[in-house]
C-alpha cells in the first residue's frame, strides 16, 4: 500500500462545511490548511457537494495545492506530484442528522438500552416508545405517525422471554404506518433488536410495510446490554438509506476514500481513544448552534470503561438558544452576568440572536450573554447525560455487607466528578471564544469538577474530521490531535465541601512554594509550556491540602500529592466550593462574578470601553 | 469584495415568486403546468391512511389468543360498520354465548393469533392543498404536487407565528414609528391583514383575534407581549417557542413581524410598500424555519392579471461591494441603515476582542461605523 501523505478530510455541519488539509511533513502528520464554506443541502442548491467544493477551494488557495479535478470534484490522487489528496474523507450532521425514534417495552431497561444504542451511533432521538411509558396507546401510534424519524429501533424482551409486547409494539407500528422524513414513498427502515423468539411474529406483521432489519437483542438478559450490533446496523442503514436520499450524498460518497460518518460518531471515537491510550476518564462536549453532545468514559465498579454519548437536540447557542432560555429560566442565565439585565431585555436580545443565528456578538456585554447562555446549556445538556450515562437498571445484584452500606442501588449514575480526569471543550462558543481562559470558566461553572481535572479545548473544532481518520489512519489522527486540535488550558483543582466566605480552604504546594486560596476564590498559579505558549505542556508535582471538611480526592481534609499538567492559564485553584453556590444577593453576587473572572484574567469590559 | 453572511430580506413591489405547493404524501396532482390558479385552486389531493383501532378482543372474549379464529365471524379484509358483530364464542351447550361488537367502522386489517388482537383500519382523511396564491402552474411534481409561479409583490419578515391565510390590506398606523393599539381595531378590520409600525401591542393583539382579522405585519413584537397571547390563545399557561419552527399553531390570526423583538421601526421600504398595497387582496404565512432549510414569513400579493405578467429581471443579491446599502442586524447599531465603504480582508478585533471580519459603513444618520460582515444584510434593491 503506497504511504499516506496528504489526507483531506471535511465536516458537513449544518450551517457550515469545514475542510482540512493534512500532510506528512519531516515523518510526522501536521495540520496545514483550513477552509470553510456554507452548507448546501437546502434550496437553491440542494447538492452538498457544492459546499464541499468551496471549503476545498478556500484550501487550495492557501495551501496551493490543486485538490479538485477539473470537473470540481475532489481528486483522490494516487498522485505522485502535488496534486490531489492521497486520502479524502468525510462526515456530516448536515440535514438535521440522523433522527430516530426508539421503542422499547420497558422504558427504565430494554426502551433506555435502545436510546444507549441510537445515541451512541450518533442519532438525534425524537422519541422514545415504551408499552409502558404512560400514554395511551392511540397517543404513540398518532405520535409514530406524526414524527417522521429516518429509523425505528425496536427493542424490548430478554432472548426466551415473552413475545407478546414485542408484537404489541409491532401492531402499533403497523397502525401508525410511518413514513421515512426523507425519500417519499419509501418504506421507513425498522432495526429489529429484541427477544430473539418474537421476530418471527414481528416479522410476519412489519414484512412489506417497513424496510425490517433483524440484529442480536441488544438487551439479551438483564444483567447484560449488547449494543454493538444495534449500532453498526444503525450506522450501515445511515449509510445505506439517509446518506442515499440526502441532497448530493450519492454524488459525495462516490468521492470519498471511506463511508461517510456521523459528525457525533466521530466525535465519539475520538474521545473514546484518548480515553484508551491515556487510560483517563474523560468528559468531551460538543456545543453546536443547534444541539449540545456530550461524551464521557468512565468507570464501572468493575473498573470496565463504559463509553456514553448523548445528544441533547435543542440545546445550541444559535437556532436552540430560546430553548436554553426555556428550559434554563432567564435567572439561571442572568446570574453568570458581571452586570444586570432585566428579563425583557434579556429575552428580546435572546429571541433576536435566534431568528439571525449567524450574528457575532459585537459589544463585550453581548459576548457575556452568550457565554452565560453557554454556561447554562452546558449544564443542562450534562444533566441529561448523567440521567442516561448510568448502569443498567432491573439487575439483580448479588451483594456484601459492605456493597449494601455503599450502594443505593441498581441504574446509578456513571458519572463521578472526583474520579474525573479530563474534559474536552469543543463548538464554537468553547472553540473560538476571545481569551482561553473564558472557556475553562465556562467549563468550570457548569460542570464544577472535583478535586484534580485536566481542561483542553479543541483548538478550532476538528475533531470530527480526526474521528473520522482515527478509523483509518489512527497514527495520524493521533498526531494531529496531540499537536495541532488539543489546546491545553490547564488543571483545575476544586475542592469538595462548603465553608464561609474567607474561611480556609486549600493550600497548594508547586515547586516548594505554596498558595494558600480562602474559600469563595479563584487563583491561578502559572504553568506553560515546556517552549513557546503552546505544544506540550508543562508538568509539575502538586501537594494539594485542603482544610478540614474539605475533600480533593483523597477523604475530608487529607492532602494528595498529583501530577498537575499547565496549560494556557495554568493551575487553576477553584476554592469556589462544591456544589457552587452563588450569593443570593444581587451586588454581592455582581462582586463575586468580577472578581473571579479578574482572577481569570477575563475582562468585564470592553478594552476601550 | 465578500459574501454577506444573512442573506437580505425580500422586499420588493414587483418580483417572481414561486412556491412548491407538496402533498405530505403521494397522490393526485389536479393541475396541468401552464394552468392559471386562484389561491382556492385545488392543487393535489390525496388520503392519509386512517388509523388502524386495536381491539383486544381475546381478552374482552375471555377466550386465548388461539381460539380466536373459531370465534370470529369476519375476515381480515372486509369493510367492518360500526356495531358489527365481530367475534362469538360457541358458550357452553349453546348457552352463555360471548360476543363482541365492533366500536369503530373500517377495514379489518389485521388479526393476530399472537396476542388475540384485532386491527380495524379506520377510514382515510381526505388531504387537499390548494394554490395559496394566484399564479401559473410552472411545472408539475408527479404524484405529489406542483410549482407555482406567482408575479407581484413580496414582502418576507424575520419572524411570525400563524399559517396561511387570505386577507385585504389594511393601513392601521400612521406611520413605521408608530405602535399598533387596541384603538386602531374596529369590527371593519375583519378578513384584513393590518399593517402596524414599530410594533404591537397585546392589548391589540387580542382585539385583532376577537374582531376575525386575518393577520397583522408589524416591525417589532415584545417578546413577553407575544407569549402572553399565544399562552392565552392556545389556553397552555406553559406555553413558549424554544425552536423558531413556527406556522402550526392553531390561532386565529397569522403574525408577521419584518424587524425582531423589542419595538424597532419598520423599515421605511417596507412600511412604504405595504401602504401602497393597501385595499389587495393579499397571502399571508407566518411559517418561520431558521433551521436547514430556512422558510421565512410571507406577504404576498399577486398581479390582477397573471397570465400577462412579465417576470422582471432577476435582483442581485449576496455580494457585498463598496456602496452596497446595508441594514445592521445586531447591537450597537441594530437597525441602522447604510452603505459600505470599506471591506478590509484582514480580520479585525471588535469590541468582544472577538477576531471577525468585518465591513466599514457610512451610516444615514451621519456615522461612521465597522461591524462584522455576519451582522449586517443587504438591502435587495
Amino acid at each position: 500500500m503506497p504511504e499516506i501523505r496528504t489526507i483531506l478530510a471535511t465536516d458537513c455541519g449544518s450551517t457550515t462545511t469545514k475542510a482540512i488539509l493534512i500532510t506528512k511533513q519531516d515523518g510526522s502528520y501536521r495540520l496545514t490548511s483550513r477552509g470553510e464554506a456554507p452548507t448546501t443541502v437546502e434550496a437553491p442548491f440542494d447538492d452538498v457537494t457544492v459546499g464541499v467544493t468551496n471549503a476545498v477551494r478556500e484550501v487550495e488557495e492557501l495551501s496551493k495545492r490543486k485538490l479538485l479535478d477539473a470537473d470540481g470534484k475532489v481528486a483522490v490522487a494516487a498522485d505522485e506530484g502535488d496534486e490531489g489528496a492521497d486520502l479524502y474523507l468525510s462526515t456530516s450532521s448536515a440535514g438535521g442528522g440522523l433522527q430516530m425514534t426508539v421503542a422499547g417495552v420497558v422504558k427504565a431497561m430494554s426502551a433506555e438500552s435502545a436510546q444507549r444504542a441510537a445515541l451512541g451511533a450518533g442519532a438525534i432521538i425524537l422519541d422514545v416508545i415504551a408499552v409502558d411509558d404512560g400514554r395511551k396507546d392511540y397517543q404513540k401510534v398518532e405520535r409514530i405517525r406524526q414524527l417522521r424519524p429516518d429509523m425505528i429501533l425496536m427493542s424490548g424482551g430478554t432472548d426466551g422471554g415473552t413475545i407478546n409486547h414485542l408484537v404489541e409494539l409491532a401492531e402499533m407500528l403497523v397502525s401508525a404506518d410511518p413514513k421515512p422524513r426523507l425519500g417519499i414513498g419509501l418504506n421507513l427502515p425498522v432495526i429489529y433488536a429484541g427477544n430473539k423468539d418474537a421476530y418471527p411474529a414481528v416479522a410476519e406483521l412489519l414484512e412489506n410495510r417497513v424496510s425490517l432489519r433483524k440484529v442480536d437483542n441488544l438487551r439479551p438478559t438483564l444483567e447484560r446490554e449488547n449494543l454493538l450490533p444495534a449500532r453498526e446496523a444503525i450506522h450501515e442503514l445511515f449509510l445505506e438509506h439517509v446518506m442515499q436520499q440526502a441532497p448530493g450524498y450519492g454524488k459525495l460518497s462516490s468521492w470519498v476514500s471511506t463511508g461517510i460518518m456521523s459528525t457525533p460518531n466521530a466525535v465519539g471515537k475520538i474521545m473514546q481513544t484518548i480515553a484508551a491510550q491515556r487510560n483517563i476518564t474523560v468528559l468531551g462536549v460538543d456545543i453546536g448552534g443547534a444541539t449540545t453532545d456530550v461524551f464521557s468514559v468512565f468507570k464501572s465498579l468493575q473498573g470496565d470503561s463504559i463509553y456514553n454519548r448523548t445528544v441533547s437536540a435543542n440545546l445550541g447557542m444559535s437556532y436552540s438558544i430560546c430553548n436554553v432560555l426555556m428550559e434554563a429560566k432567564a435567572e439561571n442565565i442572568r446570574r453568570w452576568l458581571p452586570f444586570s439585565v432585566s428579563d425583557a431585555e434579556l429575552r428580546n436580545q435572546l429571541r433576536n440572536k435566534m431568528i439571525r443565528p449567524t450574528t457575532i456578538p459585537q459589544r463585550m456585554e453581548d459576548l457575556q450573554i452568550e457565554q452565560a447562555v453557554s454556561r447554562e446549556a452546558l449544564r443542562l445538556a450534562f444533566e441529561h447525560h448523567k440521567s442516561l450515562a448510568r448502569g443498567l437498571t432491573g439487575v439483580q445484584q448479588t451483594r456484601t455487607i459492605g456493597d449494601a452500606m455503599t450502594q443505593g442501588g441498581t441504574g446509578l449514575t456513571l458519572v463521578n466528578m472526583m474520579s474525573l480526569d479530563m474534559i474536552v471543550g469543543s463548538g464554537g462558543v468553547l472553540s473560538h471564544a476571545p481569551r482561553r481562559a473564558q472557556s475553562a470558566l465556562m467549563m468550570m461553572d457548569a460542570y464544577q469538577p472535583e478535586g484534580v481535572t485536566l481542561l483542553t479545548v479543541d483548538s478550532i473544532f476538528m475533531m470530527p474530521q480526526l474521528g473520522i481518520l482515527s478509523t483509518v489512519q489512527p497514527e495520524a489522527a493521533t498526531e494531529v490531535f496531540e499537536r495541532d486540535c488539543l489546546i491545553y488550558l490547564g488543571t483545575c483543582v476544586a475542592p469538595v465541601g462548603t465553608g464561609k466566605e474567607g474561611d480556609a480552604c486549600v493550600t497548594v504546594e508547586v515547586a516548594g512554594s505554596s498558595t494558600a486560596v480562602p474559600y469563595g476564590s479563584i487563583k491561578v498559579i502559572p504553568l506553560g509550556f515546556v517552549t513557546g505558549d503552546d505544544g506540550e505542556p508543562k508538568r509539575a508535582e502538586a501537594t494539594i491540602t485542603p482544610a478540614r471538611g474539605f475533600d480533593v480526592g483523597n477523604g475530608k481534609g487529607r492532602s494528595r500529592t498529583v501530577t498537575v499538567t499547565g496549560g494556557l492559564s495554568g493551575i487553576i485553584i477553584d476554592a469556589r466550593g462544591r456544589p457552587l453556590t452563588l450569593p443570593t444577593d444581587d451586588a454581592m453576587r455582581l462582586r463575586k462574578i468580577k472578581e473571579w473572572m479578574a482572577a481569570m484574567d477575563i475582562p468585564v469590559d470592553a478594552p476601550n470601553a | 469584495m465578500g459574501s454577506a453572511y444573512t442573506p437580505g430580506l425580500t422586499v420588493s413591489g414587483r418580483t417572481v415568486i414561486e412556491k412548491t405547493r407538496r402533498l405530505p404524501l403521494k397522490g393526485a396532482v389536479l393541475v396541468q403546468e401552464g394552468e392559471l390558479v386562484v389561491p382556492t385552486t385545488v392543487i393535489a389531493r390525496t388520503e392519509l391512511p386512517g388509523l388502524m383501532q386495536t381491539v383486544k378482543l381475546a381478552e374482552q372474549l375471555g377466550v386465548e389468543p388461539n381460539e380466536l379464529t373459531s370465534a370470529l365471524r369476519v375476515s381480515t379484509g372486509d369493510m367492518i360498520e360500526k356495531g358489527q358483530l365481530l367475534a362469538q364464542t360457541k358458550g357452553l351447550f349453546g348457552f352463555f354465548k360471548s360476543e363482541f361488537k365492533s366500536p369503530v367502522a373500517g377495514k379489518l386489517e389485521m388479526v393476530s393469533e399472537q396476542t388475540g388482537h384485532l386491527g380495524i383500519r379506520m377510514p382515510p382523511t381526505p388531504i387537499e392543498k390548494d394554490a395559496y396564491v394566484s399564479g401559473v402552474v410552472q411545472s408539475v411534481v408527479p404524484e405529489e404536487g406542483a410549482v407555482i409561479r406567482c408575479v407581484g409583490a413580496l414582502v418576507q419578515g424575520i419572524f411570525g407565528v400563524g399559517g396561511e391565510r387570505q386577507g385585504v390590506i389594511r393601513a392601521v398606523t400612521s406611520s413605521q414609528d408608530a405602535t399598533l393599539d387596541e384603538s386602531a381595531i374596529t369590527p371593519e378590520c375583519k378578513g384584513n391583514i393590518l399593517i402596524g409600525g414599530q410594533c404591537v401591542t397585546l392589548a391589540a393583539l387580542r382585539a385583532a383575534a376577537a374582531c376575525g382579522a386575518a393577520g397583522i405585519v408589524v416591525g417589532g413584537v415584545v417578546d413577553s407581549d407575544l407569549m402572553e397571547f399565544m399562552r392565552s390563545e392556545l389556553k397552555d399557561p406553559g406555553f413558549d417557542i424554544g425552536v423558531a419552527i413556527t406556522g402550526h399553531e392553531p390561532i386565529p390570526l397569522t403574525l408577521v413581524v419584518t424587524e425582531g423583538f423589542g419595538p424597532i421601526r419598520m423599515a421605511d421600504r417596507t412600511y412604504s410598500l405595504l401602504q401602497s398595497l393597501n385595499g389587495r387582496a393579499a397571502a399571508i404565512n407566518g411559517a418561520t424555519q431558521i433551521r436547514a432549510g430556512v422558510i421565512r414569513p410571507e406577504v404576498i400579493v399577486a398581479d390582477a392579471d397573471q397570465a400577462a405578467a412579465v417576470a422582471p429581471p432577476a435582483a442581485d443579491a449576496g455580494e457585498l461591494r463598496i456602496g452596497t446599502p446595508i441594514r445592521v442586524i445586531r447591537e450597537p447599531y441594530f437597525g441602522a441603515l447604510g452603505s459600505v465603504t470599506g471591506l478590509p480582508s484582514e480580520l479585525t478585533q471588535v469590541d468582544s476582542e472577538t477576531w471577525v471580519r468585518v465591513l466599514n459603513a457610512a451610516l444615514q444618520d451621519g456615522r461612521t461605523v465597522t461591524v462584522p460582515r455576519a451582522n449586517v444584510e443587504i438591502i435587495v434593491t
